[in-house]
């Protein structure tokens, strides 16, 4: 199988979770969204290490694992604390960081 | 014009060791009266007194000695230490003690100890008596300085001194607004003669490379002709602020508003005549340039003529004897100018005027200390009755001003008219014709102060002053008896190291010239009488339209055209750079910070908070930053 297919597929994906993180208001909707870009770029990592036969990719790809994780505990945590004093979690009312 | 044979100055032995203890003394003293505080309020006006006249014996000693010494022998330079030295310029600090140098040593600390006496009993009971006495030995040190420097710029210094001293003195009473404003005018009146000081100190330094005295004097003589004329019109400058002479005259009338014994020492016996000094030392510069010596010659003539001028218009005492120091001094400056024949004279005249000058102004003290501090002559009137010691020794140092025959006045002020008359025709005739009328205003000064009736302000009891006043006073008039006699035929020999030798007939019988001088004192004495003696002075001034009167009670209107000629410009330039500031540059500015302002408000826009903008934000810059990569690659 052409590995160039992963590489589209991983553009696709990307794509439609930058426009998921645009168009939805719903704060963990955006925050799949983001989660699925990194994973997105995950595929591309892993298919880059198919590619070229090494596991450079592979690895790096554990990086973004791990620091997604990390975030993604940092992420809900703000989440939850914006819904307990708001009751939304709509990412449009979290806009009080402006002038 | 002829070269002045130069006497080289020798290295300082015996009593000329210990010169720089003159400068010393007073300098020393001041300095202990302004940093002691009250603890001196005591005893230091008696330590300032005792400090000039320690000065003064050592004046004294030189003075024997050098005059037991041969000719070629009596011009001692002392080195001291080297001040500072830049480039190939190096800046020695040393004494210089020539006949000249000695004679105002004498003078200053002489007069200047009198003074310091007399003011003993005149300021007792100001409560700032420990500072005026600091104030005057800092003022003697000062001008010690400047007479027995061996070079122009440590000359400059003593000159830059005397201006403070006399600053601080013409304003020692400074909670009067008009004694503030006086010291003010006369600091700021004497930077602008300083220009010409330091103008004239940069040009010696490019021409000879050294201020020096002995250098600038031996070098002056090739000096190419357009220089010359430059220092020396520098010199004329630097000196005509000092001395109040036109056009820089306008602030020793308002001097006057210092307390009476600074007008005496300073104002009249020995700052003012610095400027005198000035010429007189740097004789060779103005040799080496008829310009500048007809320069000084017309400036000497017209200030003696506007000095009498307003001496005859004022009814304040002090700006009587003020206007006459202007004129006397103008005397001195012709003299100076005139040339070899008038450098004697003019010292010979500046002696005799700084003793009769001193006791007329301690004199005029003396009234105002009878008289609650009144100087409005007009409120006074027969005292001679009252204060018999202060009418005698004034009355002395009238007949000395006006000329009386043998009184000091009489010999040296001859000298400098008839040497005017064979300089210049037009000089000779101003100065006789100012004789005529200091005679005139002396005596509408003497008239109106000690004869008369009563015209006293209610509640005045005139008294004679305390023994601690009177007994200056009787020493200053003996002077002013017998210094004309006794330096007459001795002062012209004596000065021949200094300034040259230049012989000129001097006797005691009376010349044509001399004749024609006693002819016009007396016309002047006897129009002062008719006017002011035979009928009674009115208690207020008249109004007159007359323009020479009215002229004259406005200081010549020299404030008028001061105002004119300097500040009015001055004040114009000011206001217009204001003007430019405030709409040009600050204009220039707000409308910078205001465009940013602007700018800011908009781009401000741009945080609205949400955030799914800024993550459009992103991708869109994301986007751009790819296809850029991918363009480059792909090219």
């Amino acid at each position: 199988m052409n590995p160039e297919n992963y590489l589209i597929l991983a553009a696709i994906l990307f794509a439609i979770a930058a426009v998921g993180v645009l168009v939805r208001r719903n704060a963990l909707i955006a925050f799949m969204c983001v989660e699925l870009m990194l994973n997105s770029c995950n595929l591309v990592l892993a298919a880059f290490a198919q590619m070229r036969g090494n596991l450079d990719g592979q690895v790096a790809a554990f990086f973004v694992m791990v620091v997604a994780a990390a975030e993604v505990v940092v992420g809900l945590a703000i989440v939850m604390m914006i819904y307990r004093t708001r009751r939304s979690t709509s990412v449009d009312d979290a806009n009080l960081l402006k002038l | 014009m002829f070269l002045l044979e130069t006497v080289q100055p020798m290295a300082a032995t015996g009593s000329f060791l210990y010169a720089w203890l003159m400068i010393a003394a007073p300098l020393v003293v001041a300095g202990i009266l302004l940093v002691g505080g009250r603890v001196t309020d005591a005893w230091g006006h008696l330590l300032a007194t005792l400090a000039i006249w320690v000065s003064f014996a050592v004046a004294a000693v030189i003075f024997a000695e050098m005059w037991s010494r041969p000719v070629g022998e009596r011009v001692v330079e002392s080195h001291l230490y080297e001040w500072f030295s830049v480039g190939s310029w190096s800046f020695p600090v040393g004494l210089y003690v020539d006949p000249l140098s000695i004679l105002f040593a004498l003078l200053i600390t002489g007069v200047g100890g009198l003074i310091h006496i007399y003011s003993i009993g005149y300021m007792a009971h100001d409560p700032r008596r420990r500072r005026f006495f600091a104030f005057l030995n800092l003022f003697v040190a000062a001008m010690l300085i400047l007479v027995l420097a061996d070079n122009y710029l440590v000359l400059f210094i003593g000159w830059e001194g005397v201006g403070l001293a006399s600053y601080l003195l013409i304003s020692f009473w400074q909670e009067r607004p008009a004694a503030a404003a006086a010291g003010v005018k006369a600091f700021v009146m004497n930077r602008v003669g300083d220009i010409g000081m330091t103008l004239a100190i940069f040009s010696m330094l490019a021409m000879f490379g050294s201020v020096r005295f002995q250098t600038v004097t031996e070098g002056a003589a090739q000096l190419q002709p357009l220089w010359a004329t430059m220092i020396g019109l520098f010199l004329l400058l630097g000196a005509c602020g000092k001395s109040a002479q036109v056009p820089l005259q306008a602030w020793l009338l308002d001097a006057m508003e210092g307390p009476t014994p600074v007008s005496a020492l300073i104002h009249a016996a020995t700052m003012v005549t610095a400027g005198v000094y000035l010429v007189v030392r740097s004789h060779a510069i103005f040799e080496a340039s008829p310009v500048a010596q007809l320069a000084v010659v017309i400036v000497g003539t017209v200030t003696l003529l506007a000095g009498a001028w307003i001496g005859c218009s004022k009814d304040d005492i002090k700006k009587v004897l003020a206007g006459s120091t202007m004129s006397q001094i103008g005397y001195m400056m012709l003299a100076a100018g005139i040339g070899p024949a008038g450098y004697a004279f003019a010292i010979f005249h500046l002696l005799t005027h700084g003793a009769f000058k001193a006791n007329m102004f301690l004199g005029a003290g003396s009234v105002m200390h009878g008289m609650n501090d009144d100087v409005n002559m007009r409120h006074f009137g027969n005292l001679s009755k009252y204060m018999k010691v202060t009418f005698a020794t004034f009355g002395i140092g009238y007949l000395a001003i006006i000329g009386f025959p043998f009184l000091s006045g009489y010999f040296s002020k001859d000298h400098i008219i008839e040497a005017a008359f064979h300089a210049n025709a037009v000089a000779g005739v101003c100065a006789l014709l100012g004789a005529g009328i200091t005679a005139f205003y002396m005596t509408r000064l003497m008239l109106m102060t000690f004869f008369g009736e009563e015209r006293w302000l209610a509640g005045v009891h005139p008294h004679e002053s305390p023994k601690v006043m009177t007994i200056p006073l009787i020493i200053l008039a003996v002077l002013s008896i017998v210094l004309g006699a006794l330096m007459n035929s001795w002062i012209q020999g004596w000065l021949e190291p200094a300034v040259g030798n230049h012989p000129h007939e001097v006797s005691l019988i009376p010349t044509p010239i001399g004749w024609a001088t006693l002819i016009v004192v007396a016309l002047g004495v006897l129009v002062g009488w008719m006017v002011f003696g035979r009928r009674p002075v009115p208690a207020v001034a008249p109004s007159s339209s007359n323009p020479l009167t009215v002229t004259g009670r406005h200081d010549l209107f020299g404030d008028a055209i001061n105002d004119v000629v300097a500040v009015a410009p001055t004040m114009g330039a000011a206001r217009g750079l204001a003007h430019f500031d405030k709409h040009g540059l600050d204009g220039a500015v707000d409308a910078t910070a205001f465009a940013f302002g602007g700018l800011s408000k908009q781009m401000r826009k741009l945080q609205n908070g949400y955030a799914r903008s800024y993550a459009l934000t992103m991708v869109l810059g994301f986007v751009g930053v790819a296809v850029l990569l991918i363009l480059t690659h792909l090219a």
